[in-house]
């Protein structure tokens, strides 16, 4: 199942042109810029993996993106992500936050129904891998 | 596609002559220098001109090795080459990020790669300058990490030549050197430029320029004992051109304060003037006659 999570997720997967325009504009908006990977894109995952520090004082994407070849190459079947960090009093945030690189066979979710006490029924939501 | 280019239509719209003219105009002396630099920027233009044909080639190779003694210029003419780097589109960005080895080596195992990596991704889209190289490579240690981080450098030096350009700095004698113990580093440094000394007409007339920067001026006595000062700073140790030079001035203008200060009122001239006296003050002159006094003893 193609997981839609952060920003542009309903466009198709960008490429490194693009990604690179889009740190370019982070950078531009003094927002230091980060990657993240994981193995699992479960909703309610907000913790991925960090690969290496946030990048502070980047001037050019060229930076992140040297990082990123890196990342595919050790992790070439996760779900990698770019974050853009605002730092400036009052946003202290992520401002903007997309995937960048999905594994070429995605998990599915089970949807699991389960009885409880009181006739109460309860949700999960599971991860499934093929 | 066009099948002739108007090279110096080229050069204007770059404004990279802007750049070249202005180095000429605010750094004193320095000839061999600008005309290296000149020769660059040429070579830069003709280049963008044969991509312009279809000629396709390989980027440039613009890493460059900037010897000298201390204070001859190296670090003011490096940002100077990042600017003109970026104007004729050899960098994105143009900013100049400058390390020593501490910026770039670890203290222990596992430190230095991510210590260097981040380094250069800073420098990424500018130029890299990297003052005292031969400090990175210490052969009496064959553990050190200083082999690790000049590993790294030449990776990115070749593979990410369009991502930043890389500027090696020091001593003529140890980056000679240096580079006879690194070949593979020497072999990816295509442009070595050789900072001679400031003559002491040469560092009068850097003084005017640091002097009238400061909206300052000097009295009429004071530039010659600045003259007479220079030569005598020249044969003590540490000598270091330009750099002594402005540490004198700073000098001279506390002691111009502490007199301005102790003379209560004071009009706009005597505010602006460094006198004579602030640069006599100096223990430089105390030295001289002091080492003939002992010649004079020891005879
Ligand atoms: N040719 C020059 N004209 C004017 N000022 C100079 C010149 N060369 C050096 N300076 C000044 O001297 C100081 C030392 O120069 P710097 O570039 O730091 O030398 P280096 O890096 O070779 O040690 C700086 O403040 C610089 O502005
Ligand atoms: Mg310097």
């Amino acid at each position: 199942m193609r997981i839609t999570q952060g920003t542009f997720s309903f466009l198709p997967d960008l490429t490194d042109e693009q990604i690179a325009k889009q740190v370019e504009y982070a950078l531009d908006q003094g927002w230091a810029v980060s990657i993240e990977h994981t193995d699992d894109p479960h909703p309610r995952n907000t913790y991925w993996e960090m690969w290496g520090m946030p990048m502070f004082d980047l001037k050019d994407a060229a930076g992140l993106m040297t990082e990123l070849k890196e990342c595919r190459k050790v992790f070439p079947d996760r779900y990698i992500k770019v974050n853009a960090f605002d730092s400036t009093l009052g946003f202290e945030t992520m401002r903007l936050s997309f995937i960048v690189d999905r594994p070429a066979r995605e998990p599915e979710f089970n949807l699991r129904r389960t009885d409880t006490s009181g006739r109460n029924i309860r949700y999960e939501l599971e991860t499934v891998r093929s | 596609m066009a099948d002739t280019v108007d090279l110096k239509r080229m050069l204007d719209e770059s404004h990279v002559s802007d750049v070249l003219d202005e180095l000429d105009r605010e750094l004193v002396g320095l000839k061999p220098v600008k005309t290296r630099i000149r020769e660059i920027a040429s070579l830069l233009v003709v280049e963008k001109a044969r991509e312009a044909l279809g000629v396709t080639s390989a980027p440039p190779s613009l890493h460059m090795c900037f010897t000298g003694n201390p204070g001859t210029g190296k670090t003011t003419v490096a940002m100077r080459m990042a600017e003109i780097l970026h104007r004729l589109g050899h960098v994105r960005k143009g900013h100049l990020v400058a390390v020593t080895r501490d910026d770039l080596v670890g203290q222990y195992i596992g430190h230095t790669a991510p210590k260097t990596k981040e380094v250069l991704k800073k420098a990424m889209g500018g130029v890299l300058f990297i003052d005292e190289a031969y400090y990175l490579y210490r052969p009496e240690n064959e553990r050190d990490y200083g082999q690790e981080a000049i590993e790294i450098l030449m990776q990115v030096m070749e593979n990410q030549r369009e991502d930043l350009v890389v500027i090696f700095a020091g001593y003529k004698s140890r980056m000679d050197r240096f580079f006879e113990s690194n070949p593979g580093l020497s072999s990816r440094v295509a442009h070595h430029i050789d900072f001679p000394d400031y003559s002491d007409g040469e560092l009068l007339q850097i003084a005017d320029r640091m002097v009238d920067g400061l909206g300052l001026q000097l009295a009429e006595g004071a530039r010659k004992a600045l003259a007479e000062y220079l030569s005598i700073r020249r044969k003590q140790p540490n000598f270091a051109n330009a750099r002594s030079l402005r540490n004198a001035l700073d000098r001279a203008r506390l002691r111009q304060a502490r007199r301005l200060i102790e003379a209560g009122e004071v009009d706009a001239a005597s505010l602006t003037t460094i006198e004579e006296a602030d640069i006599r003050a100096s223990r430089v002159f105390d030295a001289a006659p002091a080492a003939k006094d002992k010649e004079k003893a020891a005879c």
